[in-house]
């Protein structure tokens, strides 16, 4: 499948002894939002994590298997794990705003990754991903104001341009909305049906309505497996699995 | 009146009456007596306060401000009780202590509270703790066994042979005993307060931050350098005030290998004789000499005062980190 943009195989997860994800073998379709559903506990954030390399942030935890990029492993010892996160960004479940300016928020990770060589390239980078991620207008006349002056909505909205900036190819979202009010919330899902022709997106959330108005592919886990996994609208209309049916009835 | 509200008097006139009376002066006197007692330590600093102003207001009555505080002579016979090289003593052990101390201690507590497996992480504490337990006597004989020979033999040599032209680093005399011996015993001693508070500070830095910085690939290094001291920079500062004001108050360690002579330090191998040395040493003896308990006590006091300054200082600062957290 040529349209395959990160493809997980045999991938096993464990925090300590317990195993939490079992097995995993999926493929990400490019240029489309997957959603990751299923109830809390089933190691849907685990599996996102494991896709930037965030997995291994806490402690004592192991892992086999294999996740690509591109038909690259991420896991492979001669990664560079910058590079990997710089290619796969991430948007958190909370808004978190780095300790400084609007303006150096955004030129954050650029700087890091020394994109850009004069003063005037970043600030035209910033004013376009600023726009792509729907702020400019907001904060045009404030941006040496600091990130943390924003409302929450317009916080998330500023780590999304901040991760848009490295220029990656992924975006992963880990209930990127669900820290916000409604209107913030549907501000974000727009921007990310709106990124998804540049984009892939992979989207871990719990709320059954974002997955339907966001979903074009659907995994649906429980208890560290994968019970089901398709195209969104198979999915929702044709679940194959019992489990997955439920869900979807709400039964729990 | 409704009745509702007459009824809710009633059930208050009821429960208002103490139904054992003893129970509740029980109650009572033990919330005074643990009240009392907390205060004890508030009181305690304004006594010790106090008692050292009016013990040597004959000093302070005598003299003028200036006399005492830049006054280059100590030859109390003579009536001549200048603390210059006493306060001079104390700044220079103290800053050689501090400068010597920080560097290693910020590298230990930025790996200890970033880099760190949990597990060494574990291990490591508590040594810092029984570190900071040693009896300061203990450290005054390391000093002088191992510190002072180590001085003689090996820094001085060494300082004569490539950095003798440098001002402060001149080798002054044949002994190891000085400045540099009491600043690395100081060094160790301050080094386990320095660490575990830096590291506390650390630790309020919210990992939501860190994580923002390493979704975009930043490195853990340039996380740290960016993000996390940035953030913590005035923390940092205060650990290191409250280390220096532990130095300042250290007395026995640093008496046992500063030489204890009256001079105006010029070098770091010049021998010194601090303000907490001179009160231990002389304290008790001579007290024929008019004025010269007043004299003492003033420079307790003057000692007093400042660490009670650096005290304060870091521990605001330290409080409005720890209480974000």
């Amino acid at each position: 499948m040529n349209n395959t943009h990160i493809q997980v195989n045999n991938l096993n997860a464990y925090y300590g002894k317990q195993h939490a994800l079992k097995d995993i073998n999926i493929e990400i379709p490019k240029n489309q939002i997957t959603v990751i559903m299923g109830p809390s506990g089933c190691g849907k954030t685990t599996l996102l994590k494991t896709f930037n390399r965030f997995f291994e942030l806490t402690e004592d935890v192991k892992l086999t298997g294999e996740v690509l990029v591109d038909g690259e492993n991420i896991y492979d010892p001669a990664v560079d794990v910058t590079e990997v996160r710089k290619v796969v960004g991430l948007l958190a479940q909370r808004p978190s705003p780095l300790p400084m300016s609007i303006y150096d928020n955004v030129v954050y990770g650029m700087r890091i990754h020394q994109m850009k060589k004069e003063r005037a390239e970043y600030k035209k980078s910033v004013r376009h991903y600023l726009e792509i991620a729907g702020l400019w207008e907001e904060v045009q006349k404030r941006m040496h104001d600091p990130a943390t002056s924003l409302s929450i909505g317009q916080q998330q909205r500023l780590c999304l341009a901040r991760g848009l900036a490295v220029e990656p190819e992924i975006i992963l979202g880990d209930e990127p909305t669900s820290a916000l009010d409604p209107i913030s919330s549907q501000n974000i899902e727009s921007r990310l049906i709106e990124l998804k022709k540049d984009y892939t997106i992979v989207i871990v959330t719990h709320t059954l309505r974002q997955a339907k108005r966001l979903a074009d592919h659907v995994i649906y886990m429980y208890l560290g497996e994968v019970a089901e996994a398709g195209p969104a609208h198979d999915v929702f209309n044709n679940p194959k699995h019992e489990r997955t049916k439920q869900y979807l009835e709400g039964l729990f | 009146m409704s009745e509702i509200e007459l009824t809710q008097m009633k059930m208050e006139g009821r429960l208002s009456r103490p139904s054992t009376p003893s129970r509740a002066r029980t109650n009572r006197a033990a919330q005074r007596t643990f009240f009392i007692i907390t205060l004890v330590p508030v009181v305690l600093i304004i006594i010790v306060a106090t008692a050292l102003v009016v013990r040597a207001y004959p000093i302070l009555n005598s003299y003028s401000f200036s006399e005492l505080l830049f006054g280059d002579i100590w030859r109390p016979n003579d009536g001549q009780f200048g603390f210059r090289p006493f306060i001079l003593g104390t700044l220079w052990v103290t800053t050689v202590g501090v400068l010597l101390a920080v560097p290693p201690c910020l590298l230990v507590s930025v790996y200890l509270a970033e880099y760190a497996h949990n597990r060494l992480r574990t291990i490591a504490k508590p040594i810092l703790d029984v570190l900071a337990a040693i009896p300061p006597v203990v450290y005054g004989v390391w000093g002088l066994l191992s510190i002072v020979p180590f001085v003689d033999d090996v820094l001085a040599p060494l300082s004569e042979r490539w950095l003798g032209s440098i001002p402060f680093l001149a080798v002054t005399q044949p002994t190891g005993f000085g400045i540099l011996a009491g600043g690395i015993v100081l060094a160790v001693m301050i080094a386990p307060l320095i660490i575990s508070v830096i590291f506390e500070v650390l630790s309020t830095v919210p990992n939501d931050l860190r994580h923002a910085a390493l979704a975009v690939g930043a490195t853990q290094w340039q996380t740290i350098r960016t993000i996390v001291l940035p953030q913590v920079l005035p923390g940092i500062v205060a650990a290191i005030v409250l280390g220096a004001s532990r130095a300042l108050g250290e007395t026995i360690a640093v008496l046992m290998v500063v030489g204890n002579v009256p001079q105006i330090p010029t070098s770091v191998f010049d021998t010194a004789y601090p303000l907490p040395a001179l009160i231990a040493n002389n304290y008790g003896e001579m007290m024929s000499i008019p004025l010269y308990d007043a004299a003492l006590l003033g420079a307790a006091l003057v000692l007093l005062v400042v660490i009670l300054i650096f005290n304060i200082l870091s521990t605001l600062v330290l409080q409005r980190f720890l209480r974000r957290s």
